[in-house]
């Protein structure tokens, strides 16, 4: 009996008339939760109704608690016949279920009713008494957080990413059960809407439970989607990337604490406390691989503000020392508890667990510098363990990168996707790959760790651990992550979108708690696109996505992501960071060798950068070059000149923030309608997918061409929907185009004719020719893509053996002025070539290459922010536009469909201009088109986005610009200091105890200082705490909205207590994860919600558009006030998964249903923050390092 | 080939001030595209027209929608289901109650039942307003009124707070609720020359004099309704035209006063007995309804008319009004003072703003 759900209802306002004879209502309220229903009075003759109920008590399992909505419905009181529902609110209890989200529900919640839509408010107050159940086998997951926020949620770190969560659950669909005949519209539209919520609530549930397994607390990147099937039947499906998440306040003060007490009692006693009670939540004492890197990102958070000088270094280790002493305890008393059992991850966990006795040992030896000590065995073991051999055996293992083609008999048919992504490599290519790979890790791992003359050293060691890392990943079932953009250091490289397609008949679900076909289905997409990730030489997807198109019984599965390479540190159980200094400090301690990677990058966080520059380092190619998975043509970086990288690249994720970007970036589409002969099951579905991969390609194509005509060299969220309708295909491709300085420029455009050909024609093609170099030339101005002209050396000189190459590239590193005298010219690049054929193609490609460009001040990008502008205001204005229409010409080309479709995407986003014209400058940002043929000849196209000022003036920018210049350069300064440093440490192993006792002598010498700091940094931390908390206290009643009140709870009483006053809590939404110029302060859990309205009085509701319109609205307006209730002030992440209309105007009638999603958060605003506290500097660096992040 | 479906929902909801005035003015859509094209707004923004009329039917639905809450101000400020910035709230409100001049002019004083709406058509091709913007306006005052007629307390204050106007807005509208209760006569010729702000102004000086309201906050009774008790007293003030010594003896009070002061004095001296008694006659005839309803066309045939045709300028009428009402202080047998400033106060200032040279 873990749970006790209280609620009390209040009174309500607004109400409708319900009895025309007195014009008022008699209302009451009934609230039902699992299958019980307690009742309120009837308050007669009112609009107004105070309740003021008891407290209605539901003592449920916690299981209930999650799977099931609370259910309140307002009725009207009828003496002589029924009683008349006026609406219903249900209410997702799940944030009340975690201890860090919201605490209570409070507030004014619309009634809604699926035939009248919005009718009055109620106030309700929502409480749970909740004992957390720890029973190992429970079903419940209470307490893991869910974000849909595709990044880390700002206000947490994230102490472990452990990878891939998916789950479905299968039901029928209660509009096609047979009872549908005979029920209401209302009865069946709000089954409908009950059975989501409860499927949806048991969906989190179970992922929840994988999470826990996994040894996570919170899932981000949540994607939830409905598959409606009709028919066959409902599916809802998730997936997400878990994660252990720690919250950064409580980091803070946590790190605050402990150094502060050096004594080791005191952390042995609590650590044992804390684990077992908070189980799950707090896994930074669950296992021992966290632990040890949870205690050092706390140890090294601490040193934060000493960080950027390198001198500090040996203060850092001394404070960092002690503390890895005290700890071990933990370790072993934890040891037993920690899930083994839980699948992939073991593996690496138990080998961890080994790995460490011989450095505890060490430890013990010489208590005060081990440290020190325990940097220079890691050293040693670099000699020790790379080898060819080992690597060779490694790698020959692999299994078998691809699938083969298969077909299911007479069911289904799958389409891969086309030449310019990813081609199909053969077995022995994939081995040679991966033997050769090690080399190029190598190389990049050098890069990236301790510079390149160390990379000589550590070389073959890095390698073997991306080995290992990689091996690590296979071993896990999908090495997928949800995220799109990452801490720094979590990405390496980029290999390329990788994406698979399926067609399947749908059948009937007979067993809906088996859901296995479907199950299966997705399974094998899933494995086909792990497959070209590896042909791809990446070991992991990021960005990685699902979606469905259903048309009678065909249903066409699709999944995306994109190929990279982890930063190993973060694969198994990295911290990761989304402040960015702390980011840079590492340390997982996965395997032997990984620990010493993994203090190697300690060793650099301590104040240099790796030496890759990391605005370039994820574009260096991760395959090999000689097995080139696709033809691309490989050219030197032309940031660091160093290593390998394609002429294009296109991937799904954000770009990444300390990417390299000359200019601003912009939307890029590509939209392509496809007629197909109507057919019926089997034949449908092999004539779909004998189409897919054609549409595929002209969508890549399309898409190569304009971000050509553009001037730009990559893509990032790339997203390719394609939809299916009975009589054709639609392909939506969105991106936004970046030129990324690490890549080459694009080549020309050159347009060739027919051979044959005369004179007039001629003229026309060079001045079509003319027209697209006049365009390249406008849209480079445009987006101020003027990259340095740079010519290059060494291009098409292939260099046949890695090894070789390996060693030219190291003596390039040694010398490092050589680099910037390289010759590298792209007059060689062959031209982009488009060959016309007739005249139809003529008007066709021309009609394609112009979409109509922006009107001045306005840019666009379908990214979470736009690359090159970086001042934004605090005005946001998210938005969702819908347009249908309809192709009365039935019989049309190809030609003419695709024109249609193009200028239905460009009107669209012209009318968005034009409305949004009082925000500019503005951009608008993670622009989502979705596209559907909700029915034969009609064509519906959504779009959610954000719209966000920013200021003109782009000094600030520019002056930030080059402030992140200058501390690039401190840094390699820094960083060439240490590589000398390392090198003599990696040479000289003999002269280990020298350095070792300097160090020890280092160590001693700086550490009271340190210590002293620390406490009084401590000091201030806690000092603010107080500040703040009395502050809040003094503001609340002035300052409502701003007060930095962490506790949902106190807010929300407040805005109960005022509401006759009348004023509306504000809330924010947005796609986006965050708040341009304030600072999300509290995470209230997730708003997951899906509606039904239906009517039959379309005419006199205002037609089509009245009635969505009418209904977007009151969905925002519910999505707004659940915020308020839960206490928040904005929902970030916010997106609209479905939004399916359908109309019969014959039957005057339509039919809508909108699933809508995001985080609920408190936000404040950072000139308030300021305002409010007198803040450490330390601690108000940190802030502003954040919100930098953001904006 | 044809947009079937184009909807745009902003999470704050976008409104364009143009538009919505052209949607006050009972424009159609396609009129209001035109007149938006006109405006020149496609070379400002680089639309077209198709963007404009995508957008203009889109904010018109917007206005549609909104409408029921702009007839209870109060709820849009706590509606949920429209996000709008406080200030945005405001200027729809105030435009939304806002009225022509012209229009009002039509109708002031006159009865807001269905039968004057069914005339609204003339009005509208009177005045040139759409018959839209007419029914809207028309609604807005019946509205008001009905809501006010009710409430306690002073009816300028109900009005701002049951309807959030601005305060010279909720003024106008006191004014148009007090002159439709009373059915003031508004509409004759020799009334034309006044304008709504004139009858706003007398309307205001009635209704902070005349009524229950202006003695007595506290009073049960309403500020719609002139003070029956005060009508009835104003019969008492007969005495100053029936007693012939009182009447002399103010004369010559006023004519001491005046004289050498004004170069219309035989003028004045000529016509005091007259326009003394019509404003003694007014005052004793207000007790009537019917006399009431009369009380501005009273003034203008008895007082102002006269007055204007011997060319006194404001400054003389001012003047003589001023003697006119102290002289009465100095009479020894006349006892209702208190009643005299009441009645006089307000007929002065009524007066000198209807008096147009």
């Amino acid at each position: 009996m873990p749970g006790k759900l209280k609620v009390k209802i209040v009174a309500g306002r607004h109400l409708p008339v319900m009895d025309r004879a007195s014009d008022l209502t008699d209302a009451f309220v009934d609230v039902k939760f699992g299958n019980t229903t307690f009742k309120t009075d009837v308050y007669p003759k009112s609009l107004n109704p105070q309740w003021n109920s008891e407290w209605f008590k539901f003592e449920v399992d916690d299981e209930d608690l999650q799977d099931e909505p609370l259910q309140i419905t307002v009725l009207d009181h009828d003496t002589y016949s029924a009683n008349d529902a006026i609406g219903k609110v249900y209410i997702d209890i799940d944030p009340l279920l975690c201890s860090e989200a919201a605490t209570v529900i409070s507030g004014w919640l619309p009634i809604y009713d699926t035939i009248h839509g919005i009718r009055g408010e109620i106030n309700v107050l929502v409480k749970v008494d909740f004992f957390n159940d720890l029973n190992r086998f429970r079903q419940s997951s209470c307490g893991v957080k869910f974000f849909c926020t595709t990044s880390i949620p700002r206000c947490y770190r994230a102490v472990m990413v452990h990878g891939f969560v998916e789950e479905l659950v299968v039901n029928e669909d209660p509009e096609y059960q047979w009872i549908d005949r005979i029920r209401t519209p209302r009865a069946s539209n709000e089954a409908r809407q009950r059975l989501i919520f409860l499927m949806s609530g048991e969906l989190q549930r179970k992922i929840g439970l994988k999470v826990l397994e996994m040894g996570g607390n919170a899932v981000v990147g949540y994607l939830q989607c409905f598959d409606l099937e009709g028919e066959s039947g409902l599916v809802v499906r998730a997936i997400g990337t878990a994660c252990t998440l720690e919250k950064i306040s409580t980091l803070t003060s946590a790190s605050a604490t402990h150094p502060s007490n050096s004594s080791p009692s005191k952390d042995m006693k609590d650590s044992p406390q804390a684990a077992p009670s908070t189980l799950g939540c707090r896994s930074t004492h669950s296992s021992p691989v966290h632990s040890a890197s949870g205690r050092l990102s706390q140890g090294f958070s601490v040193s934060v503000p000493t960080l950027l000088f390198a001198g500090m270094k040996p203060r850092h280790r001394s404070s960092e020392a002690p503390r890895f002493r005290q700890c071990r305890p933990v370790f072993g008393e934890e040891a037993p508890g920690i899930p083994l059992s839980s699948g992939p991850p073991t593996p690496l966990r138990v080998q961890t667990f080994s790995s460490f006795s011989p450095s505890k040992s060490y430890s013990r030896q010489s208590s005060s510098s081990d440290t020190e000590l325990s940097l220079t065995p890691k050293t040693v073991r670099i000699y020790l363990s790379p080898s060819s051999p080992a690597l060779v055996s490694d790698s020959s293992p692999l299994p078998s990168a691809h699938l083969p083609r298969h077909l299911r008999p007479g069911m289904s048919s799958r389409s891969t996707t086309p030449p310019p992504l990813h081609v199909s490599q053969s077995d022995t290519a994939m081995l040679r790959k991966s033997m050769s790979f090690s080399e190029e890790l190598l190389l990049a791992a050098s890069g990236m760790g301790s510079g390149g003359s160390a990379g000589k050293e550590a070389g073959p060691l890095k390698a073997l651990l991306r080995q290992q890392t990689q091996s690590a990943l296979e071993q896990r079932e999908y090495p997928f992550f949800t995220l799109t953009s990452f801490p720094p250091g979590f990405l390496l490289h980029v290999g390329g979108v990788v994406s698979a397609r399926s067609v399947k008949l749908l059948d009937r679900i007979h067993n809906p708690d088996e859901p296995e076909t479907r199950d299966a289905w997705w399974e094998e997409i899933r494995q086909e696109i792990k497959s070209h990730a590896k042909a791809l030489g990446c070991h992991a997807v990021l960005g990685y996505s699902e979606s469905t198109s259903i048309c009678e019984e065909v249903c066409i599965l699709s999944a995306s992501g994109t190929a990279a390479i982890l930063g190993s540190r973060f694969v198994q159980d990295g911290p990761l960071d989304t402040d960015y200094r702390l980011s840079r400090q590492p340390l997982v301690f996965s395997t032997g060798a990984e620990r010493v990677e993994g203090d190697m990058g300690s060793s650099a966080s301590l104040g240099f950068e790796e030496v890759a520059p990391p605005g370039c380092g994820f574009c260096h190619i991760p395959y090999d070059e000689l097995n080139i998975p696709f033809p691309a043509q490989l050219t030197y970086c032309y940031y660091c000149r160093r290593f390998k990288v394609p002429d294009v690249l296109f991937t799904t994720i954000d770009l990444p923030t300390e990417a390299n970007v000359t200019g601003k970036g912009c939307l890029i589409q590509a939209r392509l309608c496809r007629t197909k002969k109507k057919a019926q099951g089997e034949g449908n579905a092999t004539a779909i997918s004998n189409l897919l991969p054609f549409l595929e390609y002209e969508l890549h194509t399309q898409l190569m061409n304009k971000l050509k005509l553009r001037g730009m060299n990559s893509l990032f969220g790339l997203r390719i929907q394609i939809s299916v309708g009975e009589t054709m295909l639609l392909g939506l491709a969105s991106a936004t185009g970046v030129y990324l300085t690490a890549l080459p420029s694009p080549g020309r455009i050159q347009i060739a004719g027919k051979t044959p050909s005369d004179i007039t024609y001629e003229q026309h093609i060079s001045n079509m020719q003319k027209k697209i170099n006049d365009t390249i030339a406008k849209n480079k101005e445009l987006y101020e893509v003027n990259p340095p002209e740079v010519v290059e050396e060494m291009i098409g000189s292939p260099i046949p053996e890695p090894r070789q190459r390996s060693r030219l590239l190291r003596s390039h590193s040694e010398s490092s002025d050589e680099v910037t005298e390289l010759d590298l010219s792209h007059g060689k690049k062959d031209a982009f070539v488009l060959e016309i054929d007739d005249t139809d193609a003529v008007e066709d490609i021309h009609a394609l290459l112009t979409d109509s460009p922006m009107p001045p001040g306005f840019y666009s990008c379908n990214t979470e922010i736009m690359p090159g502008i970086q001042n934004w205001t605090s005005a946001i204005q998210m938005f969702t536009s819908v347009r249908v229409f309809r192709l009365n010409n039935a019989n049309l080309t190809n030609q003419g469909l695709n024109k249609i479709f193009s200028d239905l995407c460009e009107n669209l986003l012209k009318s968005l201009y034009f409305k949004l014209r009082s925000m500019i400058p503005c951009c608008l940002c993670h622009l989502n088109f979705t596209v559907a043929v909700p029915e034969d000849e009609l064509i519906q196209v959504a779009v959610t986005a954000v719209a966000m000022s920013f200021y003109k003036d782009q000094t600030l920018e520019n002056g930030r610009q080059s402030g992140d210049k200058t501390l690039i350069k401190a840094i390699t300064e820094n960083d060439e200091q240490l590589q000398f440093n390392l090198e003599l440490n990696a040479e000289s192993s003999s002269s280990n105890p020298l350095s070792s006792t300097k160090g020890l002598s280092d160590v001693s010498g700086s550490h009271p200082s340190a210590r002293d700091r620390c406490s009084s940094w401590i000091e201030q931390l806690r000092l603010k705490a107080h500040t703040i908390r009395r502050g809040s206290v003094k503001t609340t009643s002035s300052l409502e909205k701003a007060s930095p009140l962490p506790e949902g709870r106190s807010r929300s009483l407040q805005s109960n207590r005022s509401y006759s006053g009348s004023s509306v809590t504000v809330v924010k939404m947005t796609p986006l994860s965050f708040i341009p110029g304030a600072k999300i302060t509290k995470y209230l859990g997730i708003i997951n919600m899906f509606f039904i309205r239906e009517t039959s009085s379309l005419r006199e509701e205002g037609g089509v558009s009245g009635f969505l319109h009418t209904f977007i609205a009151e969905v925002f307006a519910m999505v707004r006030a659940h915020v308020a209730a839960l206490g928040g002030n904005a929902l970030v992440s916010y997106s609209m998964k479905e939004c399916v209309f359908m109309e019969n105007p014959n039957k005057n009638q339509a039919q809508s249903l909108i699933n809508v999603s995001g985080d609920a958060v408190i936000f404040v605003r950072e000139s308030e923050l300021e305002a409010t506290s007198v803040q450490p500097q330390s601690a108000a660096t940190r802030e502003t390092s954040n919100g930098g992040d953001g904006t | 080939m044809s947009v079937e479906l184009d909807v745009f929902v902003g999470n704050t909801t976008i409104m364009d001030k143009e538009v919505y005035q052209l949607w006050l003015n009972g424009y159609t859509v396609n009129d209001a595209v035109k007149v938006r094209i006109e405006g020149g707004i496609m070379e400002e923004c680089e639309a077209s027209a198709e963007v404009l009329l995508s957008d203009t039917m889109d904010q018109y639905r917007t206005f549609q929608m909104c409408e029921r809450l702009l007839h209870h101000p109060a709820k849009l400020a706590n509606q949920l289901l429209f996000q709008i910035p406080p200030d945005r709230q405001a200027m729809l409100i105030e435009r939304y109650y806002a009225f022509d001049d012209a229009f009002v002019r039509e109708v002031l004083g006159k009865k807001l039942s269905k039968g004057t709406k069914k005339d609204l058509d003339d009005v509208s091709a009177k005045t040139g307003i759409m018959l839209k913007s007419c029914r809207r306006q028309f609604d807005n005052f019946k509205r008001v009124f009905k809501v006010v007629e009710e409430l306690k307390g002073p009816l300028v204050e109900n009005i701002r707070q049951h309807f959030l106007l601005p305060d010279q807005l909720a003024r106008d509208y006191a004014a148009i609720v007090f002159f439709a209760n009373n059915r003031f006569e508004t509409g004759k010729k020799k009334l034309q020359y006044l304008t709504f702000h004139d009858f706003a102004f007398c309307a205001g000086q009635l209704i902070n004099h005349w009524t229950v309201g202006a003695v007595d906050n506290m009073m049960d009774d309403m500020d719609v309704d002139l003070d029956k008790e005060f009508l009835q007293d104003l019969k008492d003030l007969k005495i100053l035209i029936t007693d012939k010594d009182l009447l002399d003896q103010h004369k010559s009070l006023v004519c001491t006063a005046l004289r050498g002061k004004t170069n219309v004095f035989n003028e004045m001296e000529a016509n005091f007995k007259n326009l003394s008694r019509s404003l003694v006659n007014i005052a004793a005839k207000l007790i009537n309804a019917k006399d009431v309803r009369d009380f501005f066309i009273d003034l203008v045939e008895k007082f102002i008319e006269p007055c204007r045709s011997d060319k006194w300028t404001s400054i003389d009428v001012n003047l003589y009004l001023i003697h006119y009402t102290n002289s009465v202080h100095i009479l020894d047998t006349f006892k209702h003072h208190g009643v005299w400033n009441r009645y006089m106060g307000v007929i002065k200032s009524c007066i000198l703003r209807m008096y147009h040279e």
